[in-house]
């Protein structure tokens, strides 16, 4: 318990020493750094706390050493999680290399694709995106048509991908690909390639939000190295799987982050309803506003014992889709009762007339949407529970 | 570690697990009601749970007490819920012994809390005068008089009032009928003179009874604590019977859920089990989400409660808002999903959604709360 402590006291110090002040305020969402080869560092300390956090394999606490991680145990990764939030501290790198593929590369990739790929993870200096969905392969994700075939020493990669998160941005993709047509799942094997070999090709999508935040991803002859395939040929569905939990648990938590920019209901609605007190005097909204909040608040709270019971080693298997699900459906719920709140003020789609917070409210809850489509809709989340938690038959 | 059971609260567990199912089955429970049994509940069951430390629960050890706190009295109320227990455990053990722990004087203590732990006296907390909870609406008035006080008014839906050795009064000593300040407790024997009781038979074949006091003359070794303070006592023992309560609830909900699963995997139309039916699975999966956010809010509830946390109040609210919305939303659910059966007397599920709506009223539904909660956040 002392050496905890004593991590504890440590933490805290070098955090103390090393955050710059700067980086220990509210994020704006442009001020997000995601790495890769030409990164983007809008504020000028994040580049400074990138390099220190990394420096100290703090980006990836709990990965090992040896790949750029900080090896630190689950307790400890708690504890510097903790003290993080308790000083404020920006996360100093968004990844999907950190969050996604990072997990099964630990556990499927052989040592040269670890040692190859997870170190400039850690360090942000490649930027990923994922390659799962195709326009005839949504919900029915293992219905994907992108063909690799085999030409001895490479794949040679043909078909098209949609929803390609920042794909415009990548470096590198993983994706999933068919080796086999003869059956379903099967026949999916999970690649990496660079996406600036030759034929591969991004177009952005604009939201309805007017953002452009995925592509469509086109892939014509790319040819791509055989020492790529992650795992064994026709085995990438069990990975597909496991990565998406891990997305799945990221969507739930960058739905609260998407809805960390704009502030909590109780704010926005004193400042548009609230009386000299502060107090909200339309009992309906009142009551809306409680009903929000305290939901909010069982869902932190259920979070925290998730985090609890699975330290304790009495997990429970079904806890990423619920996430996926809550999460994202109260994040919904928290824009819809924004524009309640607010009324007209929120529905601006541009200046003059509207302040810049109130313009990020219309595009916040029309981003929000997507929350339970990507990563598994809604549905499919409620799915998995009655299927693997409630033991409903098929 | 605050929001996972700990060891000796999983040994709590297995006991009560163990305890209800075989000794107060649901069918116990339509027994009392069939045969309209005049006390409304087992004596003899009492006093076994009493035997393994449940009527003392949140008794000081100095009197008797198992002192496993909230968190333990959580535990064993989550598995009398299951089973739709008709016991006292809510009436003394949760709200009555802790409300004679907060404002008794040492030899009022001693006098009553080793006979309730030992599961010889039986509480009755005479709060409501209106149909909804509403803690300090309290317009019954304690007029002082030589020696003592004078007790004139009305109570209603008392919990236990009937079969209770004891009742605990909640009286107005000063003030307008809706102050917080002004409010006294006072402890009174069944025969006292003036005070009548008639139990009032509810849709879940539990205890309730109301009260007329019509000149009731107590002597001052009658009030429990002082005059016009006992506010903020009344009000943290409440937040213990709210998230005691809401344990209880998730009991009841957990196990209308699973009762009304299995029938999902059972029952067979059109060639298959209903449960295959995805409009079906998305309602069982919703359910499973409720149920798995109350938890989390009654064990935080509960564990403040014992470390008398700064926001045990508020997350009592939580917990009992969120117990109500979810047994309103698991009952409703419970009874359609079961179809035509789940209409009749003979199928069990009937009882869980007749309590489920005794419970939501009892100490405040989710209504009272979110208001409350939005009070204390000063909004």
């Amino acid at each position: 318990m002392s050496t905890l402590d004593d991590f504890r006291s440590d933490t805290r110090a070098w955090l103390e020493a090393n955050c710059p002040p700067s980086m220990r305020t509210p994020m704006p969402e442009d001020e997000r750094v995601w790495g890769g080869r030409q990164p983007s560092f809008k504020h000028p300390d994040s580049r400074l706390w990138l390099e220190r956090m990394a420096a100290r394999g703090w980006t990836v606490p709990s990965w090992p050493r040896e790949f750029g991680g900080g090896g630190l145990d689950a307790d400890q990764t708690q504890i510097l999680n903790g003290e993080m939030a308790r000083l404020r501290c920006r996360s100093p790198l968004f990844s999907f290399g950190i969050s996604m593929l990072g997990p099964v590369l630990l556990k499927y990739g052989t040592p040269a694709q670890k040692a190859r790929h997870l170190p400039p993870i850690a360090r942000g200096e490649i930027r990923w995106c994922q390659g799962y969905s195709e326009p005839g392969a949504g919900s029915d994700l293992a219905a994907l048509a992108t063909r690799a075939e085999d030409r001895g020493d490479h794949f040679l990669v043909n078909g098209q991908k949609i929803w390609t998160s920042y794909a415009h941005y990548a470096d590198w993709i993983f994706c999933l690909v068919r080796t086999d047509t003869s059956v379903k799942q099967g026949g999916i094997s999970f690649l990496l390639f660079d996406m600036t070999s030759g034929g591969v090709e991004t177009r952005p999508i604009t939201l309805i939000s007017g953002a452009s935040v995925f592509c469509e991803t086109f892939f014509t002859d790319v040819r791509v190295p055989k020492e790529n395939l992650v795992g064994r040929l026709n085995g990438g569905w069990e990975i597909a799987k496991e990565l998406l939990q891990h997305e799945r648990g990221m969507i739930a938590q960058i739905g609260r982050a998407i809805g960390g920019v704009v502030p909590d209901v109780d704010v926005i609605a004193r400042q548009y309803l609230g009386d000299a007190q502060g107090r909200i005097a339309d009992p309906i909204l009142r009551d809306a506003v409680a009903r929000h909040l305290m939901n909010d608040r069982a869902f932190a709270l259920t979070v925290r014992r998730a985090g609890e019971e699975s330290a304790a080693g009495v997990a429970n298997g079904g806890v990423s889709s619920m996430f996926k699900y809550y999460g994202t459906e109260q994040n919904k719920r928290k824009f819809e009762l924004i524009l309640k709140l607010a009324g007209t003020r929120a529905l601006g789609w541009e200046a003059p007339g509207f302040s810049a917070d109130e313009l990020t409210l219309c595009r916040s809850w029309l981003r929000s949407k997507g929350n339970s489509i990507e990563g598994g809709t809604s549905e499919i989340q409620l799915n998995v529970i009655a299927k693997r938690v409630l033991g409903l038959p098929d | 570690m605050s929001l996972v059971l700990r060891e000796e609260e999983r040994l709590l567990k297995h006991a009560a697990q163990a305890f209800f199912p075989a000794r107060a089955p649901v069918k116990a429970l339509r027994v009392l009601r069939d045969t309209h049994d005049g006390s409304g509940f087992d004596r003899a069951l009492w006093r076994d749970m009493a035997e393994l430390g449940w009527a003392g629960i949140l008794v000081p050890e100095a009197h008797g007490g198992s002192a496993f706190g909230y968190r333990g009295m959580g535990v064993v109320l989550e598995e009398a819920g299951r089973s739709l227990c008709a016991s006292p455990l809510v009436g003394t053990a949760l709200l009555g012994a802790p409300l004679i722990a907060e404002l008794g004087s040492a030899s009022q203590q001693a006098a009553i809390l080793p006979a309730v732990a030992a599961g010889d006296c039986v509480l009755a907390v005479a709060l409501e005068e209106t149909p909804r909870h509403a803690p300090h609406q309290i317009a019954t008035a304690a007029e002082r008089v030589a020696g003592g006080y004078r007790l004139r008014g009305h109570k209603t839906f008392v919990l236990d009032a009937h079969v209770a050795d004891r009742l605990l009064v909640v009286a107005r000593t000063h003030g307008a009928t809706d102050a917080a300040d002004g409010l006294a407790v006072f402890l009174l024997a069944p025969a006292t003179p003036g005070l009548a009781i008639t139990r009032t038979p509810m849709v879940d074949s539990r205890n309730a009874a109301e009260l007329v006091l019509d000149d009731v003359k107590l002597s001052d070794e009658a009030l429990l604590g002082t005059a016009n303070a006992a506010w903020p006592a009344l009000e943290r023992c409440l937040d213990g019977a709210r998230a005691g309560l809401a344990a209880e609830m998730l009991g009841t909900g957990l196990e209308a859920f699973e009762r009304t699963l299995a029938y999902l995997k059972l029952r067979q139309q059109f060639g298959v089990p209903i449960g295959s039916f995805q409009a079906l699975k998305h309602r069982a999966a919703l359910m499973y989400c409720e149920l798995e956010l109350t938890r989390s809010c009654v064990i935080a509830a509960l564990h403040a409660l014992d470390e008398a946390g700064t926001d045990s109040a508020e997350l009592a609210s939580l917990a009992k808002a969120k117990a109500c919305d979810m047994l309103e939303l698991v009952t409703n659910e419970a009874v359609q999903l079961h179809g035509g059966i789940g209409m009749t007397d003979l199928e069990e599920i009937g009882f869980f959604l007749k309590r489920a709506r005794v419970q939501q009223m009892t100490f405040g539904d989710a209504e009272f709360h979110r208001a409350r909660y939005a009070r204390r956040r000063g909004w």
